[in-house]
């Protein structure tokens, strides 16, 4: 192929990405826009809303405790299998703590619930894209903004939320019985270490992250199931795509946030 | 009355609809005739909105319907119901929630009694039995059953207008003409202005006074039942001959 097609061929693939990512841009943002009007339906979303958060909290506490217990028992193991003998023990507490309440917690609950509540709102709005279910809502005159979206994303910012606090309680309470089964730290030790660095902030930083991995958790799967095209296939590609991209998205904020909010 | 002028509509390269005019008078019941694939429930969807023309006018009570701003186009919907092919009942919620989403008042549609009573009535008229259907939910009923809690739903708001998305498709010959017969009798019963998109000729024939074939995307005949079967039209002739050779047809 001639040098010159070539060069041409890639300015058309990027012109066109170009133009297709800011028409995703674009859709997102009427997308957003409609659930933000759709706010004012109260009446609508809460009842939908409580029905959600119920289900995203009893469904995914299981697997969210059991998890980041184990994150929080191998932090606490591989810590103090490189300190002992050079860095006094109460330092695993000090690192436990830090770990999971600073990264481990936010990040872990995110990610598996990016698996399990995304893939979960992309599969059932995108079923209900093809099988016109979201067309004979809009037909009745109803909004399915405050019918569909807004409640899974409600339920997504106060659930996320909550659920990282206790997956940082799990993985805390792990990592320090765990510590306690094969190295000789006393309670007062791992207490002690860590008290000595933790800040009131930390808590805070923690559910920050939290609440802004809800939103892309949430906001990135419900569109991209309101946007299924082609029947079944349709689907299933906006299932993966749902949880690739809020997962990606997870990552990007966790470094963003932690620019923006601990200045480093 | 429904108008459409020169509605044109294209998704990607495929020209779907090229300059479509047609139009429905109030108290009619029209059958859109025409092949699969053709863009007849396209054209179905630009009536209530949920398609935009690229280019022309669709037109429904003298309101251009693309020009709608988002609560106007609530507030339209709300005297159209739409039945759809495959009656896109919201399978989370059961028979009695689904139909009472077709109340679009929304005072009549929070008071639980009226409610109650108006989907018993919609569910009568479509001959079903509430108290065996309005507990069950949308996986548990045949597909004859499911396209007439579809027709409960659009007409539990007592609509103005009714438009049909395939309403016999994927049914049993028995159960097609109930759901054509049905149509006929709500037709009479509630007075509604009807659109039926079907490729069910012997359907069409038996329940719209008016007919229009959708082809290469345009409308190439409108005209009565009997101006259908006397035209020399290539294209009403072509769609026409399949059904014409089946005796029960001809009869």
């Amino acid at each position: 192929m001639p040098a010159s097609t070539q060069t041409f061929d890639i300015r058309q693939r990027i012109g066109r990405g170009t133009l297709g990512a800011a028409a995703q841009v674009g859709r997102l943002t009427f997308f957003m826009g409609e659930a933000v009007r759709g706010l004012r339906e109260v009446r609508i979303w809460w009842p939908r809303m409580m029905t959600e958060a119920w289900n995203i909290g009893a469904g995914s506490l299981f697997i969210v405790l059991l998890i980041s217990a184990f994150a929080g028992a191998v932090t606490a193991l591989q810590t103090g299998y490189q300190f002992t003998g050079s860095i006094p023990y109460y330092v695993v507490g000090t690192l436990v703590v830090s770990s999971i309440i600073l990264e481990l917690g936010p990040v872990l609950t995110a990610l598996i619930l990016a698996g399990r509540i995304g893939a979960r709102y992309a599969a059932e709005l995108g079923t209900m894209r093809v099988t016109e279910q979201i067309d004979a809502l809009e037909s009745l005159g109803r909004s399915p903004a405050s019918h569909l979206v807004l409640p899974r994303v409600i339920a997504g910012f106060i659930m996320i939320p909550a659920l990282t606090v206790f997956a940082n309680l799990s993985g805390i309470i792990a990592g320090w019985l765990s510590v306690k089964a094969v190295l000789p730290v006393t309670d007062a030790d791992f207490i002690y270490g860590a008290q000595y660095y933790y800040r009131p902030f930390d808590a805070y930083y923690s559910i920050t992250k939290a609440f802004f991995f809800a939103g892309a958790i949430t906001i990135i799967s419900c569109y991209m199931g309101f946007n299924t095209k082609q029947g079944a296939e349709g689907v299933g590609k906006a299932t993966t795509t749902a949880v690739v991209a809020s997962s990606i998205l997870i990552l990007v904020l966790d470094t963003v946030l932690t620019r923006l909010l601990l200045n480093q | 009355m429904i108008e459409l002028r020169g509605v044109v509509k294209r998704f990607g390269a495929q020209v779907v609809l090229n300059g479509v005019d047609f139009e429905v008078q109030d108290g009619e019941t029209v059958a859109l005739l025409g092949p699969s694939g053709t863009g007849k429930s396209v054209l179905l969807k630009h009536i209530i909105g949920l398609i935009k023309p690229d280019a022309g006018r669709v037109i429904v009570d003298g309101r251009d319907v693309s020009r709608l701003t988002r609560r106007e186009l609530s507030e339209f919907r709300q005297q159209i119901g739409y039945v759809f092919q495959n009656g896109a009942l919201f399978d989370s919620m059961d028979v009695f929630e689904n139909v009472r989403l077709g109340i679009v008042d929304d005072q009549k549609f929070r008071d639980h009694d009226y409610a109650l009573e108006r989907v018993t009535q919609v569910i009568k008229l479509v001959n079903l039995d509430p108290d065996l259907v309005m507990p069950k939910y949308p996986a548990e009923l045949s597909g004859g059953m499911r396209k007439r809690v579809g027709i409960a739903r659009a007409i539990a708001g007592s609509p103005k207008y009714l438009l049909y998305d395939e309403p016999t498709s994927g049914l049993d010959p028995v159960n097609a003409d109930i759901i054509d017969g049905l149509v006929t009798r709500l037709d009479v019963e509630l007075g509604v202005t009807s659109v039926m998109v079907t490729h069910d000729v012997r359907g069409a024939f038996r329940v719209a006074n008016r007919l229009a074939l959708l082809s290469e995307g345009k409308v190439v005949m409108q005209g009565t039942p009997k101006e259908f079967l006397e035209s020399d039209h290539p294209k009403v002739k072509e769609f026409l001959e399949r059904d014409f050779d089946n005796p029960s047809f001809a009869a």
